[in-house]
């Protein structure tokens, strides 16, 4: 069992009154690139949100390398674990550097607003997605894949070992998703552990390295796609009769909804 | 080091590795015009009115090289209703700047939320059901004030979420609901007691003196160091609160910090000179446009806030020959033309 950087240790998630999932346990393994999938309202997004400490657990506790994430100094924190939120806000006006160099917050101070390393930070952050040609382009103007490209350029300006992505391609096109999907495993190969609530199966057995399946708030499986994703276990998480065939073009799981019975 | 392949806006200035400022050229240049803007207009409320003096007198009194007459009108009559409204206005303009951000919508001013119409009510109801003056109405107002945020804040943020256009649709609906109490106080109260209640209707520079300049200029002094950490956790709000959260601020802290502290502005202008509206909602929104920078510049907000309740002052005293206008009067006629355009812009962004 490799070392786990960031893991839940039987949490109790709930808004209110309303429990979401009840002593769930579990890791995320270091250098890997995690998939959370299943279907609408399984506790996906609300895993994610307790991992990053937007949400306290009501009991049981979200380690960081080993430490309870709520006693840690949150910029610490923030210098450890980054996070591509479901829904963000661009300022009206705001170019492409402006906003990455947002990124830099939590190494920032009232004195020390642009240091030698936020340039650099935010110089590789804009190079490795590609956007140094959009620097000074408004982030209103931008396609939605190019301005998910400068979000997630303004989460490697903040320099975390580790990435959490919010259904980070939810609202693209198949392109787009595809571009954001290769920038975020290329990401991976270059050392980062990067963990993403996904709502494609097939995007996460293509991408993934380890896939967490949920379903009411439990988890069903974990491992990686090719050994766990099989038909009996889409059927048990989403209901859905399927085939899992390999993929024509990356070998992966597969899966292709049944013909319909009606 | 290789060069940065992109063009950070602005320069940056380095002592060092510890220090580092960034400074953005077109706001320092904005800053800078609103300052000579802000001087010129000063001059020219000091210098005009039944006694006219010129300019250079003026600079000349300013600077207590002038005859004892000139000094006497300039330093004692007419500075201190003109420090009073710049003080007001950059107060207003930072609280303005602070609410809108946090809203994240241009209406989301203490005016659009209420803080003055409780302020109003707090006020009325010192003078027309206790009797009270003085210090006594001061207190009244600030506590109606706070209230009247309090409940909108844990009305519209406590339960969960936070949309702007929450803040400000349960803002308007409280304003409401103040602005009838305040119907009903004036319908009951005796005319004597209307009368004085009317300066809590229309906020007014009229006969301001340096005893209400050293307590405002003072609160505004401890209130100010404040600004410098706001503006920080506004960069981040900005981008929305999980952002801000990733970014490893502490979300409702912050935004508790920062409430409390548009509300002290507030509270302090309200003391001072009673509700003056609409210079919350306008000088920040005009402030960006010119600046021309990504969310609401907090020190170009203030100097226009500043420039544009002098200028009020001034063309509410002059508009009616013979009769001053209370400020509020031309704030609102300025203001809600103002108001109206914003509407129509946002409605053609499809924001409305």
């Amino acid at each position: 069992m490799s070392s786990a950087p960031l893991r839940a240790d039987a949490v109790t998630l709930a808004y209110d009154a309303r429990v979401v999932t009840e002593g769930l346990s579990v890791d995320i393994p270091e250098g890997g690139f995690t998939a959370i999938v299943g279907p609408n309202a399984c506790g996906k997004s609300t895993l994610l949100r307790a991992l990053v400490r937007m949400l306290k657990p009501k009991s049981g506790s979200v380690l960081l390398d080993g430490q309870e994430i709520s006693s840690l100094p949150t910029k610490q924190v923030a210098r450890r674990l980054g996070l591509l939120p479901q829904t963000s806000i661009a300022p009206d006006g705001i170019t492409v550097v402006d906003l990455v160099a947002r990124g830099r917050h939590p190494y920032q101070r009232l004195l020390r607003q642009w240091s030698h390393e936020d340039e650099r930070a935010v110089s590789e952050a804009m190079a490795q997605t590609h956007i140094e040609e959009l620097s000074g382009r408004l982030v209103d103007e931008l396609s939605g894949g190019q301005r998910q490209r400068v979000w997630i350029a303004m989460a490697l300006a903040q320099e975390t070992p580790l990435l959490l992505l919010d259904e980070p391609i939810t609202f693209l096109d198949i392109a787009h998703q595809v571009e954001v999907l290769d920038l975020c495993a290329k990401l991976h190969v270059e050392g980062r552990t990067l963990v993403a609530v996904l709502h494609d199966l097939n995007h996460a057995c293509r991408y993934a390295t380890h896939l967490i399946a949920m379903r009411d708030g439990a988890i069903v499986a974990e491992g990686p796609p090719s050994e766990i994703v099989t038909a009996a276990l889409v059927e048990d998480v989403f209901g859905l009769k399927c085939l899992v065939v390999p993929c024509p073009a990356t070998g992966a799981p597969m899966v292709v909804p049944a013909a319909s019975q009606a | 080091m290789s060069a940065a392949p992109y063009t950070l806006p602005g320069r940056v200035v380095r002592v060092g590795e510890a220090v580092s400022l960034r400074i953005r050229t077109r706001t320092v240049v904005v800053s800078f015009a609103l300052v000579v803007i802000v001087l010129a207009l000063s001059i020219y409320a000091i210098g005009t009115g039944e006694f006219e003096i010129p300019p250079g007198t003026v600079v000349n009194a300013l600077l207590g090289t002038a005859d004892g007459g000139s000094e006497f009108i300039v330093r004692e009559l007419r500075l201190p209703r003109v420090l009073c409204a710049l003080l007001v206005g950059a107060a207003l303009g930072v609280s303005g700047a602070v609410f809108q951000s946090l809203t994240r919508n241009p209406l989301g001013s203490p005016d659009i939320i209420g803080f003055p119409q409780g302020a109003t009510v707090g006020a009325l109801i010192v003078i027309t059901i206790m009797a009270g003056s003085g210090l006594a109405i001061t207190v009244g107002a600030l506590t109606g004030g706070v209230l009247t945020a309090s409940a909108v804040y844990l009305l519209a943020f406590k339960r969960g979420g936070t949309s702007g256009f929450r803040i400000v649709l349960i803002g308007i609906a409280i304003s409401y609901l103040m602005i009838s109490i305040t119907d009903y106080l004036l319908a009951r109260a005796r005319i004597e007691d209307a009368q004085e209640a009317t300066r809590w209707l229309l906020g007014s520079l009229n006969g301001r003196t340096w005893e209400d300049v050293g307590p405002l200029a003072l609160s505004l002094a401890v209130l100010t160091p404040f600004v410098i950490p706001a503006a920080r956790s506004l960069r981040a709000l900005e981008l929305g609160d999980d952002s801000a959260h990733a970014l490893g601020l502490k979300v409702e802290r912050a935004r508790l910090a920062l409430v409390a502290l548009a509300v002290g502005l507030v509270s302090v202008t309200t003391v001072a000179v009673g509700p003056i509206g609409f210079i919350a909602l306008t000088a920040p929104q005009i402030a960006r446009r010119v600046a021309r920078t990504a969310g609401l510049p907090l020190v170009c907000s203030a100097l226009m806030g500043a420039a544009l309740t002098l200028a009020s002052d001034i063309a509410a005293q002059r508009l009616v020959p013979d009769r001053a206008l209370p400020v509020g009067v031309m704030t609102g006629l300025f203001g809600g033309v103002y108001l109206a355009w914003l509407l129509t812009m946002e409605w053609r962004k499809g924001r409305g």
